[in-house]
């Protein structure tokens, strides 16, 4: 994993006291709360319904034992005992006091972690493939590559007050576990002539207005990926539509004057920032890869897994992927439990995964964008003995990528910005499925919801999506079918009217009933929907 | 009614104007009328509250209720986890949230 240097420790260290002081002219009067909200922001500070929210980033996803154990602790010291997972692989905690936010910045500062790029106007914390660094189809680890970036983009001057923020994803398999194309800009690894370079995407997004990235360039090498980037982001920040909160993503700049003309003038600005040589040298990008150095594999081990426990045998299948090392495997952790509220852990969940990454995985773990967490080099003679310790905390639910792996916004719940509630919904399908062998019937098929257009839970990307509305002061659920976020990204489509909160559970029973009914071997729900499109499902819904 | 209502500064915590302070217990809300607008400047210039406004409410003979389903979720906490919050004191809590 990467470790700070000096610099950056500095850097962080000096930003906590600058937000202690900042606090401290909030608290007693000589900033008001115009001019402090956009100090708070920056440092990862919101005002939610009940309180504050603080923002942690967790660069690409990454962390280790020391730093899972801090988010644990701060959980129990200064929240009430639990964070929440995100769709961008962050952490959320939602009990902050204001006086209590600087303490906890310096906390995180101590295991290297802070709340910078997690809101605000600027490039956003890096997103990448929970499975990076370990999957066997991988071209290159990305991680080195959402470092870099992470390096370039942190207090880049010219792209902190961008039109709007950005987002970022660094994927390097044809499997697009990353949601890669929906964001601002995706990057996509490949080896052309055995050289390693990037295809790179641009004006992906949801919210308002989702669309799917397009290609605007199919090869830059790797030692020219920050100068071109830099190339696609001085674009934007030049014509981006600043008249216009709604209209300012990258994704309405690229629609608007159409993807040719962008990468014409992208390709323009890339020739004069050639002309430059802004690219980091090579030896920098050496130096970070170094610290992604595969860990100290043992050898000659057994491939073998004891699968006379039948519950253990269930969720070996369904929770554990192949990892690259032989004797090996990567173990994902469901934050989904049936009664549960997706991408809660508690503070003693959370220190007991640091626990179980330090013992099993290399001091290594990951969060994903479906909002679980990811041991990502477990030995396969020790996964019983990890399968009884998350049994013993609740969090071996055997559910990855089924019906009730639900991606779920805060919603009304917790989010100022809501229409509606996300978490009592998840848990009403979650209870209406509940059934192992229903789920397995139904195999893959990835739930989404959004409590308002925002999209932060993905809803134009589910397989079935759920956006909530407000209809006259009472929510409202509309359903969307067909989307995907994988490397075989769309858009879902929405079915019709909208429903209540019990409507649209009994929606969806009849959407997977007339899967069932149509699906041809081998086919996912999103392949019959494909097939077969939405005129039968919608008949059945409304019929 | 009218009745004020925003953050407390330093906790964050959903707090109400109560007629000569400010309560944790939307129950306690007081109708304040016109003057919620120059309530909510004078208060945040005090630095008691953040972000106040001023929301529609009925007085029934069970108490105060907020007209919008967000502000009713504000007074209840968040309704998947009820255990977090001081609950309102009325008997019939969660009946009249959603
Ligand atoms: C509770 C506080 C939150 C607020 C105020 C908030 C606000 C927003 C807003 C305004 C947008 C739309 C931006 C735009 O289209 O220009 C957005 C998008 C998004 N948010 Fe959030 N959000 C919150 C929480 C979350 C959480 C908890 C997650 C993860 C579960 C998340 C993940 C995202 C994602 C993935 C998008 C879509 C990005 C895109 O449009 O491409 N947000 N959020
Ligand atoms: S989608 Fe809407 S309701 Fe959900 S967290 Fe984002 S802004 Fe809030």
């Amino acid at each position: 994993m990467y470790r700070y240097d000096s610099y950056d420790q500095a850097i962080v260290d000096a930003r906590v006291e600058e937000f202690r002081d900042q606090t401290q002219r909030r608290l007693t009067g000589a900033l008001t709360e115009d001019q402090f909200k956009p100090l708070r922001l920056m440092n990862g500070l919101y005002l939610q319904l009940h309180a504050y929210m603080l923002r942690v980033a967790i660069p690409y996803g990454t962390l280790s034992g020391k730093q899972m154990r801090k988010l644990g602790e701060i959980a129990g010291k200064y929240d009430k005992g639990y964070g929440h997972f995100t769709t961008r692989q962050n952490l959320q905690y939602n009990w902050i006091k204001l006086a209590d936010a600087p303490d906890i910045l310096a906390e995180l500062a101590t295991v290297e972690m802070h709340a910078i790029q997690t809101s605000g106007n600027c490039i956003r914390n890096i997103s990448s493939d929970q499975y990076a660094g370990v999957s066997a189809d991988e071209v290159a680890d990305p991680r080195p590559w959402a470092e870099l970036l992470r390096q370039w983009s942190s207090f880049h001057p010219e792209f902190t007050y961008l039109p709007r923020k950005f987002k970022i994803a660094v994927i390097a398999s044809d499997d697009d576990r990353a949601a890669m194309r929906l964001h601002d800009i995706g990057l996509k690894l490949v080896e052309r002539d055995g050289v390693v370079g990037a295809e790179v995407y641009a004006g992906g997004g949801m919210g308002r207005t989702p669309m799917v990235a397009p290609l605007i360039r199919d090869f830059i090498a790797e030692d020219e990926i920050i100068s071109y980037l830099e190339a696609c982001l001085r674009v934007y920040n030049r014509y981006g539509r600043r008249d216009n909160k709604y209209k300012a993503r990258i994704k309405i700049l690229v629609h608007e004057i159409g993807v040719e003309e962008y990468k014409r003038q992208v390709e323009e600005e890339f020739a004069h920032m050639r002309e430059l040589g802004l690219n980091p040298p090579v030896e920098e990008l050496a130096r970070i890869r170094a610290f992604f150095a595969a860990p100290a594999y043992e050898s000659g081990l057994s491939d073998d897994i004891d699968r006379s426990n039948p519950a253990f045998a269930l969720w070996v299948d369904r929770q554990v992927a192949a990892h690259k090392a032989p004797g090996y495997a990567i173990v994902n952790i469901s934050l989904k439990p049936i009664d549960g509220i997706p991408g809660d852990a508690s503070a003693e969940q959370i220190g007991l995964v640091a626990d179980l990454a330090e013992a099993y995985s290399f001091d290594e773990l990951r969060v994903t964008h479906a909002q679980n967490l990811v041991l990502p080099h477990v030995k396969k003679a020790d996964l019983y003995a990890v399968w009884q310790k998350l049994v013993a905390a609740g969090l071996a639910e055997a559910n990855l990528d089924l019906i009730t792996d639900i991606i779920a916004c805060p919603g009304l719940d917790y989010c100022a910005l809501a229409n509606a509630r996300s978490i009592p919904l998840a848990q009403k399908i979650a209870a209406r499925f509940a059934a192992a062998e229903r789920q397995a019937e139904i195999g893959e098929l990835k739930l989404k919801i959004s409590g308002c257009i925002n999209a932060c839970g993905h809803h134009h990307a589910g397989h079935i999506g759920i956006l909530g509305v407000d209809r006259r002061g009472v929510e409202n659920f509309q359903l969307l079918l067909g989307g995907s976020g994988a490397e075989d990204a769309s858009l879902g489509q929405i079915t019709g009217p909208g429903f209540s909160e019990d409507g649209v559970v009994d929606a969806i029973e009849k959407v997977t009933d007339i899967y069932l009914a149509e699906r041809e071997s081998g086919e996912r729900f999103l392949d019959t929907y494909r097939r077969i499109g939405m005129k039968p499902f919608k008949e059945a819904i409304y019929g | 009614m009218k009745i004020l209502t925003g953050n407390d500064l330093a906790s964050g915590d959903v707090i109400w104007w109560a007629g000569d302070g400010w309560s944790r217990q939307v129950g306690d809300a007081a109708d304040v009328g016109a003057h919620g607008d120059d309530l909510a400047r004078a208060e945040e210039a005090a630095l008691r509250v953040v972000g106040a406004y001023v929301i529609d409410a009925t007085l029934g003979e069970d108490g105060v209720r907020p007209a919008h389903i967000k502000d009713r979720i504000r007074a209840f906490g968040p309704t998947v986890r009820p255990d977090l919050v001081e609950q309102p004191t009325e008997a019939d809590i969660g009946k009249w949230v959603i």
